[in-house]
């Protein structure tokens, strides 16, 4: 659906954060960007939501360019309007686009009891716990229907637990949706646990340096296989062999 | 607990009257609290009246600088040739004393009670103006990328993004410029009494002081107090209520 060919970004400051990254994602991948900060994987996901502009290099859409709502985006903070119920919240994408509130209510009840929140249509974001908060922040991002799901480190500031839930609750509504998802993390066993295809990425400047494959099929039980354990010995070995 | 304010403050004004009366000082020096009461009950409705006509300079100036200020500040956030041009002569604005400037807005605007306005609005304005552009301001950067992403034009984002993050920042600067508008008024009243126009209740702390009544110009005085610290309290509790229903507070 996108290739990413040879893209390289320079900031007025002169850090290098990207260079030379070329990329493939397909349809219905589910792709994880990993390495530690400062590896440009932000720059790049920002490239992609077409938030930024590279220097170098181009990035080239298979079939019609994205319009608005083509791609959602999840921070990794939930920034939800916090004068804004749950329910308006994900209602705002599709009130920018001009849908009216009648004709967007039923999506929006759909998408959060889809993300596990229904009956919380109208609570504010202070009455929601982090974990809550993100997944109304993924339901906004679903409720345009986008092809491609760009993520974050959206779960980076939640515990141990909550990170848990939401990561196969994400893998649950990526099926359901049937969109492509890049999604950007530094945790090796976040990566492992979700992606198809993992892209190694290091630092000074920002580059692309390998791709791993990932032949589990991610399921609640995922965690206790010995595969799973296998592949983050092998992202872990990969990652330090990057790094020196 | 709850009483020890007001046992405090009795008990402070029963050693202030008890001084006064030990220690012989003439009331025109030092009057103590029962003389200063005692000038309230003499001429209750004068004083009020006076503090009725400071109030509404103060409350006509808070309006004007709340809606001019939050105007400036939408526009200067709107576009850069705005800041550019607003920017410079609201900060000149706000630093030029307004005593220095009271008596020639007193001359050129002519009728008294626009020229009282017009000098506490001078006041009252850099609060509102400086507070609502920094709500403005305040949204997170995630969230202007977001409402770019959905292509939102520059109203859209206005309206639905940067005013409602500026609320609690315009209430904020209410609270402030309710203070200093009414100290606008006060001494936009003091520099228009010695010019001859005679209503709020400066003028009567004036008026006092030239006849040395010093119990009515304490009474005065503390009216005032009294009145600045509703006042803060009034649109402090207004301010709550307002994010209150808005889910921010």
């Amino acid at each position: 659906m996108l290739s990413v060919s040879h893209v390289g970004r320079r900031f007025p400051g002169g850090v290098e954060a990207l260079r030379d990254a070329s990329l493939r994602v397909s349809e219905a991948d589910f792709l994880a960007l990993l390495g530690p900060s400062g590896c440009g994987k932000s720059t790049l996901l920002r490239l992609i939501a077409g938030l930024d502009q590279p220097d170098e290099g181009r990035l080239s859409w298979d079939g019609r360019p994205p319009a608005p709502g083509d791609i959602g985006y999840v921070f990794q903070d939930a920034t939800l309007l916090p004068w804004a119920t749950a329910a308006d919240n994900v209602f705002l994408p599709l009130r920018l686009r001009g849908v009216t509130r009648d004709a967007a209510m039923p999506d929006v009840r759909a998408v959060l009891h889809r993300v596990g929140l229904a009956g919380f249509e109208k609570a504010r974001p202070r009455e929601l716990s982090g974990g809550m908060r993100m997944r109304v922040s993924i339901a906004r991002a679903l409720v345009t229907r986008p092809r491609l799901l760009l993520m974050d480190e959206p779960f980076a500031a939640l515990d141990e637990f909550t990170r848990h839930r939401l990561q196969a609750d994400l893998l649950e509504v990526w099926r359901g949706a049937g969109c492509t998802v890049v999604f950007v993390t530094h945790s090796i066993y976040e990566a492992a646990f979700l992606a198809h295809r993992i892209v190694l990425m290091t630092p000074r400047p920002g580059r692309i340096d390998r791709e791993i494959e990932s032949r589990l099929t991610p399921s609640p039980e995922t965690r206790l296989d010995p595969a799973y354990a296998a592949l983050v010995a092998e992202v872990s070995r990969s990652m330090a062999d990057a790094l020196r | 607990m709850r009483w020890a304010p007001l046992l405090f403050g009795l008990l402070s004004l029963t050693m202030w009257e008890a001084a006064v009366r030990i220690a012989a000082v003439p009331v025109y020096i030092l009057p103590g609290p029962v003389a200063i009461v005692g000038a309230f009950v003499a001429d209750p409705l004068g004083l009020v009246a006076s503090l009725a006509s400071t109030l509404f300079v103060t409350f006509a100036a808070l309006a004007v600088a709340a809606v001019l200020g939050a105007a400036m500040a939408v526009a200067m956030s709107a576009s850069r040739l705005a800041q550019a041009a607003i920017q410079p002569w609201a900060v000149a604005l706000q630093v030029t004393p307004l005593p220095a400037i009271a008596p020639l807005i007193i001359i050129w605007v002519g009728e008294p009670f626009v020229a009282l306005v017009v000098c506490a609005t001078i006041i009252a304005f850099f609060p509102m103006f400086a507070n609502t552009a920094a709500g403005l301001a305040s949204a997170p950067p995630e969230l202007n990328d977001l409402f770019r992403l959905y292509g939102a034009n520059r109203w859209r984002t206005m309206a639905l993004l940067r005013l409602p993050a500026a609320l609690p920042y315009f209430l904020t600067g209410l609270r402030i410029s309710g203070g200093l508008a009414l100290v606008g008024a006060v001494v936009a009243e003091l520099v228009a009494g010695s010019g001859g126009f005679a209503s709020g209740l400066a003028y009567r702390i004036l008026e006092a002081s030239f006849r040395l009544e010093m119990p009515r110009m304490f009474a005065a005085l503390i009216l005032l107090a009294l009145a600045g610290i509703l006042l803060n309290f009034g649109l402090g509790s207004l301010g709550q209520v307002i994010l209150r229903r808005r889910g921010l507070a």
